[in-house]
Formats: C-alpha cells, sequence, structure tokens
C-alpha cells in the first residue's frame, strides 16, 4: 500500500463562513454500523486490522465506482483506470484513519468514507487526463468568448455583456484573477490540475476564481449591467 | 445547443452563482450529510445553506456531488 499525502481539504467550521447562515446542526445518535466501525477501527489487534482491511475494500470498491464513471469521457486511460483505483483507495483510507475524530455522525460511516475515496479517484482521473498537457493560454479564451457571440438578429444586450465581461476581465482582475478565471471558466481546464501547476490548493484557487466573479459583477453592475447580486466573500 | 444557449452557458460559467456560497473546504465537510438528507427527502438546502450555490459555481465540487448521490442512492457498487 503506498503512502501518500491526505486529500488537499482541510476542515473549515462552518460559521466561518461570512453571508452564510447554517442551521443548527442536529443532534443525531449514531447508526449501529457506524457505531461499530468505529469502535473496531479504533480498536487494537486482530479486530482493528480486519477492520481497516474491510474498510480499505470499501474504499477500493467506492474509488472503482468513480473511475467507472469517468472511464468514458477518458479512454486513454482504460489501461491505468484500475491503478488509479488501487492509489485513490490506499489515500482515502490514510485520510480517513487520520480523521476519524471528524466524523460526526450526521451521516453513515459508509457515506461519509465513500467522499474520499470519491475525491481521491476524480482528483486521480481528472489529473492523469492532463498529463504532459499545456494549460490553455489566455488569448484562446478570447475567442470562446468572441464564439458565443450572437447573430445580428439576436439581442444586442447580450451581445453587449459578452463585450463588457471581456473588458471587465482585462479591465478589473489582478493578473492571477485573470488567469484563474480564464483557465476554469473559460478554457475548463479542471481546479485539481490548475491547482497542482500553481502548486496550490482547490479550496485557495476557488477562492481566488469567487474574487475574480465578484469583482467581475462589480464592474459589470457599475457599467449598468444587470447582472444580480453581489457576490458574498469566501472565506 | 444555440448560440444563444451556449452564450448563456458562457456567462453563467464566468460569472458563477448568485448570492453567497460556501468554500470548496465546507463542502467537502458537508457533502455526506447533503447527500443523505437529499435522498430523505430533506430539504437539504435549507439545512447547508450555500452548499448548492456552489455546487453550481465549482465543477469538480459538483462532480463529487453527482458521483456520492449516485454511488449511496444506488448502492450498485462493482464487485471486486
Amino acid at each position: 500500500m503506498s503512502v501518500r499525502a491526505a486529500p488537499m481539504v482541510r476542515r473549515v467550521e462552518p460559521s466561518s463562513q461570512p453571508g452564510v447562515t447554517h442551521a443548527p446542526e442536529p443532534t443525531r445518535a449514531l447508526d449501529a454500523d457506524s457505531r461499530r466501525w468505529l469502535e473496531e477501527l479504533r480498536g487494537e489487534g486482530v479486530v482493528r486490522d480486519e477492520a481497516v482491511a474491510r474498510l480499505h475494500e470499501l474504499l477500493l470498491r467506492a474509488a472503482r465506482f468513480e473511475t467507472g464513471r469517468r472511464k468514458a469521457s477518458h479512454p486513454h486511460l482504460r489501461g491505468d483506470i484500475d491503478e488509479i483505483a488501487q492509489e485513490a483507495a490506499d489515500d482515502a483510507l490514510l485520510s480517513v484513519l487520520s480523521r476519524l475524530d471528524d466524523f460526526r455522525g450526521l451521516s453513515r460511516f459508509t457515506t461519509w468514507a465513500y467522499k474520499f475515496a470519491l475525491y481521491q479517484a476524480s482528483v486521480k482521473v481528472r489529473r492523469r487526463a492532463w498529463q504532459g498537457r499545456e494549460i490553455p493560454v489566455e488569448d484562446e479564451a478570447w475567442s470562446v468568448l468572441s464564439s458565443a457571440g450572437l447573430e445580428p438578429d439576436q439581442e444586442a444586450e447580450q451581445s453587449e455583456l459578452l463585450a463588457a465581461i471581456q473588458t471587465g476581465i482585462a479591465q478589473a482582475l489582478t493578473p492571477h484573477q485573470r488567469r484563474v478565471l480564464v483557465a476554469l471558466a473559460l478554457n475548463g481546464v479542471p481546479i485539481d490540475v490548475l491547482a497542482e501547476r500553481l502548486q496550490t490548493t482547490r479550496g485557495a484557487l476557488y477562492k481566488s476564481l469567487h474574487d475574480a466573479r465578484r469583482k467581475l459583477r462589480a464592474y459589470l453592475a457599475d457599467a449598468g449591467h444587470a447582472v444580480g447580486e453581489p457576490l458574498e466573500e469566501v472565506s | 445547443m444555440t448560440e444563444q444557449d451556449e452564450s448563456e452557458r458562457v456567462v453563467a460559467r464566468v460569472l458563477g452563482p448568485e448570492g453567497p456560497e460556501v468554500s470548496c473546504e465546507t463542502c467537502f465537510e458537508e457533502l455526506d450529510r447533503y447527500v443523505e438528507l437529499e435522498l430523505a427527502g430533506v430539504d437539504a438546502d435549507a439545512a447547508i445553506p450555500g452548499l448548492r450555490a456552489h455546487l453550481e459555481g465549482c465543477p469538480a465540487c459538483h462532480d463529487d456531488h453527482e458521483s456520492l448521490l449516485s454511488l449511496v442512492a444506488s448502492d450498485a457498487l462493482p464487485a471486486e
């Protein structure tokens, strides 16, 4: 079993999200199956070893579920799919075991554990699919916006909005925000792939994307376009 | 897809969801609870405000949600 880093996710308390009001978490007694998982994984000797082996099996099945969903859209990865699932299950196992105390019992234990395997598998598939590929340069994005333009007989308002977006991207954003927005929102670069290239995390990159969107909306509102409410900040 | 649809899709991708949304970290933290609430027919959006908006704005978290929902709903994991 390979030893890999835990997922690039960290716990952020919901209450730390400005603008987002969370309902009080319901108190919920652990179901019998979840309680048994926790007891055995926190146990010792053979009991723990067998529970860890069952957990790895569960995570491997979840990882294969995810890679199975993705392989149709990545036919060139077909030969690597099982290796990716194995690695994802190994990494997910380490994450789950190191975060047992984070399990709050607000879902079944197996649902909670599944998400680690799905996360690892989806990230690995996206990264493997983009291995060796260049991140599209900014110029390509302008053509995406241009090609999305309307026919002459269509609404001028939408064409003006597209033009304003183009100007706003060029003028209102920092170079980093522009790069992130263009790569993620226009050129379809997966966020995990860009995070890896920029040596940052999905969360940090999404924060940059959110900031860029917020500034762009403010720019468009100032220019007289109706683009909805200003976005709240994401921390 | 018409050019109008494509145009609106591009604008939606660039501007993202309206209103408050949670971060990727909070989305991951809450995703299992959210999915089980959805499958139980409970108003998951009321219980965890801002998560649905995040799923609309973050394709990667959207994929993770789709997968977890599908996996838990079907429990049809491939046999080893």
